[in-house]
């Protein structure tokens, strides 16, 4: 069978041999956690916890505040010693619930459920705080929730794991594919599909057997064997590789009546339904050659990154770089007392060898950035306009349809960033188009 | 604690870089280099050595008056060097490749911002600028040093078979003593004056598309250009820069295609008189094909882009071969074509992931119906 992919992009070397082998361990929580209030994409959440307070795991911490929002849960049982305000991955202090774990572990989760309703369902996946779980965690019930003018008939389970390093989703894949299935038969009955796929990358046959076999007799779902090439998980390249379709430039999935979800996500809903278990904690690969011993934990969120680490046996004499998610899209952080959140996919820890430290040079006009773009943009115009400080012109070459991937920069011979320069880009058109929008 | 390295994604980049890709292409260009000091000995290597010092030194030179910071490690100027001096006849009075090489450097690129800001080829305004100065010197072709070859390649017995059919003397020495797209033209020219008649003109013809005349040509046993000789070893070198992925076939083939094409069309008396492998063998049409059209700086960035450069590149070369003033084409083709990449550039973008139609270059917006 021809393998399934998407036009251009890149091949790094995957690096996920370093954790693949290790089995899903449980990392015990430690005595704090420190819950950000938002760990999610649009509106922060409120909390509703005070100080003083008892929760057990599961309980709610912080309630949803708009329709992009999503609810958080406390990962341990113990006392809410604060709210406090703690450095986040992006660089600035958000809020967090300080919670003293008193090692009880007690649960405070949902009823499960039995209902096929749809809007029950939703409901459910609201309640426990579900978010894409891939890294961009978007709320799981907005993705589910299409307005009713948008028809959906195909749901993707997205197995790419095309992040080097990162083979949280594998281990979850190959240790609960029922699990991940379960979650997908949610999902269709939810959004009301009539066809459901879950895309697995081909440096994971193994996985993609294992879900072939239990699929075999299933005439909804199917197991899809997809190109090892870098960006396959991208929402948009991976609906191409599978269905052909291609999501118009500034449009949503839903425009082509298709629906992504994050493996991992799919099981949490499966938890979410089957045991009423909220989503607070999740599986993390721990990786990178400047990591001691690399493994794959299950980690309660809220567990500081530093103490993480520490479990897998510390920082090796080289590590020079810790980067939060992987290392194509991944955030490297100055601090290592950064709570771990539903988003957390991994934590990469490069060394000084690895890591880039020249300055940038020239661009050469090579072209490798165009023939790299999964988009099929323009990557160079984008650092040659910033660096004249023309970010505006930028939209002209469409920058806002970059999906910050970094296949351009991985591939520039001259290592320019060019993904840095599209991240202000990006900012400073969106000013100019509201500032074009207020006029 | 331990300080922590921060940046911007991504933080993993593949293991090419410019300094590699410079080298893999001086490297490429090192058969026929190693070909070109192996048929002309030491002028041909003094030469080399002179024109890239001489780049070296004005890279050198410049970065220190144009205080930009110093990178002529990047190898950026050793290959433009090589590059020129390839081009250059190998007894060029060494002054002359000094100037030509400083001219190429300090005008064709340093001027512009040093690398990755020139418009043209730094090598080929070299040559252009050389040719425009001293055309004598640089057009004035020794014989290679080895027994019993011609500049043209043409092999003794059928240059004794012309002298059998009554070619005056004249002519054959003609022929004989310049570069077989010379000898070529030469004849059409003497066709024209009427000193040859068609029947003459025709064994002559004959004599430079005789298949032991295109082996030599492609073997490289022919006088000229240090790095030209050999069409062989350019090929070998192009695939080099192919395999490695420097380059795609799309430029080289594209452009030497049109060359053929157009050479057996119009390359003869009348039309589809030419000889494919003799347009292609002949000249610097390799070399231009592999290491100068396909410049990253100097040639557009997109597929269609090239594709457009390299076919308008290859007509030229015929149209200057066959009509112009010059016997060779392929460095003014490429210069020409050099100054059309902005517009190819702004033009011939591919069409972004998701758009029904291409965005209009002016705003970038989707051309509504």
């Amino acid at each position: 069978m021809a393998l399934l992919t998407f036009k251009k992009g890149v091949h790094p070397h995957d690096h996920k041999e370093l954790s693949k082998e290790s089995p899903i361990q449980r990392f015990p929580a430690p005595k704090t956690v420190y819950i950000p209030v938002c760990q999610h994409l649009g509106s922060p959440s409120q909390p509703v916890v005070a100080k003083g307070d008892r929760v057990k795991k599961g309980t709610l911490i912080a309630k949803v505040t708009g329709f992009v929002s999503a609810n958080v849960h406390s990962s341990v049982s113990g006392t809410v010693k604060d709210i406090v305000d703690i450095p986040t991955v992006f660089g600035n202090r958000a809020p967090a619930v300080v919670i003293e774990n008193d090692g009880l572990d007690e649960k405070d989760y949902l009823s499960p459920l039995n209902s096929e309703d749809r809007a029950v369902l939703i409901e459910r996946i609201k309640e426990c705080g579900l978010v894409g779980m891939g890294g961009a965690t978007f709320p799981t019930q907005v993705k589910l929730s299409p307005p009713p003018d948008k028809k959906i008939d195909i749901l993707i389970i997205n197995g790419a794991e095309c992040e080097p390093y990162l083979t949280s989703d594998y281990r979850l894949m190959l240790e609960s594919p029922e699990s991940v299935i379960e979650g997908a038969r949610i999902f269709l009955k939810i959004l009301g599909a009539q066809k459901g796929y879950i895309g697995i990358e081909a440096n994971k046959q193994d996985v993609y057997e294992k879900m072939d076999a239990i699929l075999k007799d299933n005439s909804v779902l199917k197991a899809v064997l997809l190109k090892t090439k870098y960006p396959q998980g991208a929402e948009k390249q991976l609906i191409y590789a599978v269905t052909k379709r291609k999501v118009p430039a500034g449009g949503l999935p839903m425009d082509v009546g298709v629906v992504v979800q994050n493996s991992a996500t799919a099981v949490a809903a499966y938890e979410a339904v089957k045991a009423g278990k909220p989503l607070f904690e999740r599986i993390v690969t721990v990786s990178g050659s400047g990591i001691n011993k690399p493994a794959n934990l299950l980690v309660s969120t809220g567990t500081l990154v530093k103490d993480v680490i520490e479990h897998c046996g510390g920082l090796t004499e080289e590590a020079a770089k810790v980067i939060l998610g992987g290392p194509m899209m991944g955030i490297s952080v100055a601090e290592l007392d950064i709570p771990v959140t539903k988003g957390t996919s991994g934590i990469v820890v490069l060394t000084d060898k690895e890591v880039q430290k020249e300055e940038y040079e020239a661009c050469i006009r090579c072209g490798k950035c165009v023939d790299a773009c999964p988009m099929n943009l323009s990557p160079f115009h984008y650092i040659a306009l910033g660096e004249v400080k023309q970010y505006i012109e930028c939209e002209k070459w469409r920058v806002m349809d970059c999906m910050e991937c970094g296949s351009c920069a991985y591939v520039c011979p001259a290592k320019r960033p060019i993904v840095q320069f599209v991240k202000i880009a990006k900012q400073k058109v969106l000013a100019e188009i509201r500032r074009r929008g207020a006029k | 604690m331990k300080k922590l390295y921060m940046s911007a994604s991504p933080h993993i980049f593949s293991k090419t870089n410019t300094k590699k890709i410079m080298l893999t292409v001086t490297a490429s260009l090192l058969p026929a280099t190693f070909w070109g000091l192996y048929v002309f000995g030491i002028p041909a290597f003094l030469t080399i050595l002179t024109s890239i010092v001489a780049a070296v030194f004005t890279e050198w030179l410049a970065c220190r008056i144009f205080k930009f910071e110093l990178k002529v490690n990047d190898g950026s100027s050793v290959l433009t060097g090589l590059l020129l001096a390839l081009t250059l006849p190998p007894e060029t009075p060494l002054a002359v490749t000094f100037a030509g090489s400083f001219f190429a450097v300090f005008f064709g690129k340093m001027i512009f911002g040093g690398l990755g800001y020139n418009p043209f080829n730094p090598a080929l305004i070299g040559r252009a600028f050389l040719l425009a100065s001293w055309p004598v010197y640089i057009t004035t072709w020794k014989k290679p040093l080895r027994e019993g070859l011609n500049m043209a390649g043409i092999p003794e017995s059928i240059v004794n078979m012309l002298t059998e059919r009554n070619i005056p003397q004249t002519v054959v020495d003609t022929i004989t003593s310049a570069t077989p797209l010379n000898a070529l033209k030469q004849s059409l020219l003497l066709l024209k004056e009427h000193s040859l008649s068609i029947e003459q003109f025709d064994t002559v013809k004959n004599a430079l598309f005789d298949p032991g005349t295109i082996k030599n040509l492609f073997f490289g046993n022919i006088g000229g250009s240090i790095g030209e000789v050999s069409a062989l070893l350019l090929l070998l070198g192009g695939l080099l820069l192919i395999f490695t992925r420097v380059i795609t076939w799309h430029v080289p083939v594209i452009y030497t295609s049109t060359v053929a094409i157009l050479g057996f069309v119009l390359g003869g008396r009348g039309f589809f008189d030419g000889n494919i492998l003799f347009y292609l063998f002949s000249g610097g049409l390799f070399l231009g094909a592999f290491f100068m059209a396909t410049d990253y700086v100097t040639s557009p960035m997109f597929p269609a882009g090239k594709v457009l450069f390299a076919v308008f590149a290859g007509i030229l070369v015929v149209v200057i071969r066959r009509f112009g003033g010059y016997p060779e084409g392929v460095c003014y083709s490429i210069l020409i074509m050099n100054a059309f990449v902005p517009i190819l550039d702004r033009f011939t973008a591919p069409k972004p992931f998701g758009l029904r139609k291409k965005p209009h270059p002016r705003d970038g917006k989707e051309v509504k119906k």
